[in-house]
């Protein structure tokens, strides 16, 4: 990556190296957090605002981390920025904090920052490293919300809390689909996205890691 | 420059410093911003009062919730003999500081309930209870009481409004739960909540509360229907939790014995 122009480190995460897509990290809060547009986005800020600083921190003292604890140092890094984070929005989008609930706290699990510290800002100017890590957040960013489009729109009829289809349960004519409500149907708009993208992109498949060999004995009938 | 960082010394002064800097970093940030997040939970309390008891206007701004709010009077019951206590009684100086929920896991501030009785699977009762009563003219005309109870997955939080009549109910919103999206959920419904506008709480014995949570509907000639309520489709354990932890908290157990004496103006 090195000599990678600003733009190039900017943009290549949306979809030439999407994080979730191409990468698959960050699934777990990918699940948890997309029943709703405004839920996802304000993950979404918050999930950015986490990987661009702690990838600023971790490539300003880059030269001065010792090998040996190099991990703990970061994860001290982006422990203190997601707990700063989560304190921000208690005190500034109090009902959003309560629906995101733990998630806040989560992202400090969430592979896409530790990644990114470990394999960009360690060896990255601050500069380039605080831009990669916006960049990795938009690319998660996008994903979250395309699912959560999916999710809220069919699941509970809405978008951003604003009714679009009106639902049997409020006296309308949609019937929801009460999977989409639930964690799992991530996991199958992911797919469905990923499957789209990468026959767009084909470069991003992957080379198969064995081959099926032809089925030769006959087995009893 | 590769080898210098590596050493014991260097490692323990960078782990250090990095240790100061961020606890101080994160320090700041937790003291800056409580009171702005005190000030968030107090209102999302009271909001939810407000909207439990049906006088929470969409869009509400904090000053018109506080106002409205400010009409309640917050007391203090003693649940086994039903008489109001002085906040003094629970260590604090203002009922509002009063955390029923947290006195529920201090020993000496709660009791345990014996799983025969434990309908809203509860484990511990406090000992002492935050109600918010709305007087009118010298006249009660409404009383929001707490209560909270096990569904599905989680401990439903929520608020019960009774009219001065301390039998009919004025409406019920959960403010906290986990239960599943869509199914047990379908508690926040609006729709869902309205049905229980007007239900009755007791029959002759005021202490055995008869709410229940049937399938099927409840319509204009259903036997007992004023004190019954559409269940949650496909939710039925977080209806029969419901059901229970309205019944319990209602029941000799929760509030009873403290609206009884409300009701023959003991208190």
């Amino acid at each position: 990556m090195a000599g990678a122009s600003a733009k190039q480190v900017l943009f290549e995460p949306i979809f030439s190296n999407n994080p979730i897509a191409l990468q698959i990290l960050g699934i777990c809060s990918a699940l948890a957090v997309t029943t709703s547009m405004s839920v996802s986005i304000v993950m979404c800020l918050a999930v950015i605002a986490v990987t661009s600083f702690s990838n600023l921190a971790v490539s300003l003292v880059r030269t001065q981390i010792p090998g040996s604890i190099r991990i703990i140092v970061q994860m001290t890094i982006i422990a203190s920025l997601v707990i700063v984070v989560d304190q921000i929005l208690k005190a500034y989008a109090y009902e959003i904090s309560k629906q995101l609930s733990v998630f806040v706290g989560l992202i400090i699990t969430n592979c896409i920052v530790m990644g990114r510290a470990e394999g960009f800002a360690m060896n990255n100017p601050p500069f380039m490293s605080f831009l990669d890590g916006i960049g990795n957040g938009l690319g998660y960013s996008i994903i979250l919300l395309f699912v959560a489009f999916f999710r809220e729109l069919l699941g509970a009829g809405s978008l951003f809390g604003v009714t679009l289809l009106p639902t049997v349960n409020d006296g309308g004519w949609y019937v929801t689909n009460g999977l989409l409500l639930l964690p799992p149907s991530a996991f199958f708009i992911i797919g469905l996205g990923i499957w789209a993208l990468r026959s767009w992109k084909p470069d991003q498949v992957e080379e198969p890691d064995y081959k099926m060999s032809r089925h030769t004995t006959k087995e009893a009938f | 420059m590769a080898k210098a960082k590596d050493t014991v010394s260097r490692t323990l002064m960078v782990a250090l410093v990095l240790s100061i800097v961020f606890s101080v970093v994160v320090s700041t940030a937790a003291v800056m911003l409580r009171p702005a997040q005190i000030q968030n939970q107090n209102l999302d309390i009271k909001t939810n009062i407000l909207a439990a008891a049906g006088m929470f206007e969409p869009g509400a701004s904090a000053e018109q919730i506080e106002e409205t709010f400010a009409r309640f009077d917050v007391r203090l019951v003693d649940l086994d003999n039903g008489d109001f206590v002085e906040p003094s009684a629970v260590g604090v100086d203002d009922p509002m500081k009063y955390d029923m929920y947290k006195a529920a896991s201090d020993p000496a501030m709660s009791t345990n309930i014996p799983s025969s009785e434990d309908k809203a699977g509860i484990k511990r009762r406090p000992n002492v209870a935050k109600v918010y009563t709305l007087t009118e003219n010298d006249q009660l005309v409404r009383v929001v009481l707490p209560v909270h109870g096990y569904g599905l997955w989680s401990t439903l939080y929520g608020f019960v409004s009774l009219e001065g009549d301390l039998n009919t109910i004025e409406g019920l919103g959960f403010y906290a739960h986990a239960e599943t999206p869509g199914l047990g959920g379908e508690v926040d419904n609006p729709r869902w909540k309205q049905q229980w506008v007007g239900k009755e709480l007791y029959n002759e014995d005021p202490t055995e509360p008869q709410i229940r949570l049937v399938k099927g509907g409840v319509s204009a000639d259903t036997k007992d229907k004023e004190h019954k309520i559409d269940s949650l489709s496909g939710a039925t354990l977080t209806s029969r939790g419901v059901e229970q932890l309205v019944n319990y908290w209602m029941g000799d157990r929760g509030f009873a014995p403290f609206l009884k004496k409300l009701r023959e103006g003991e208190v």
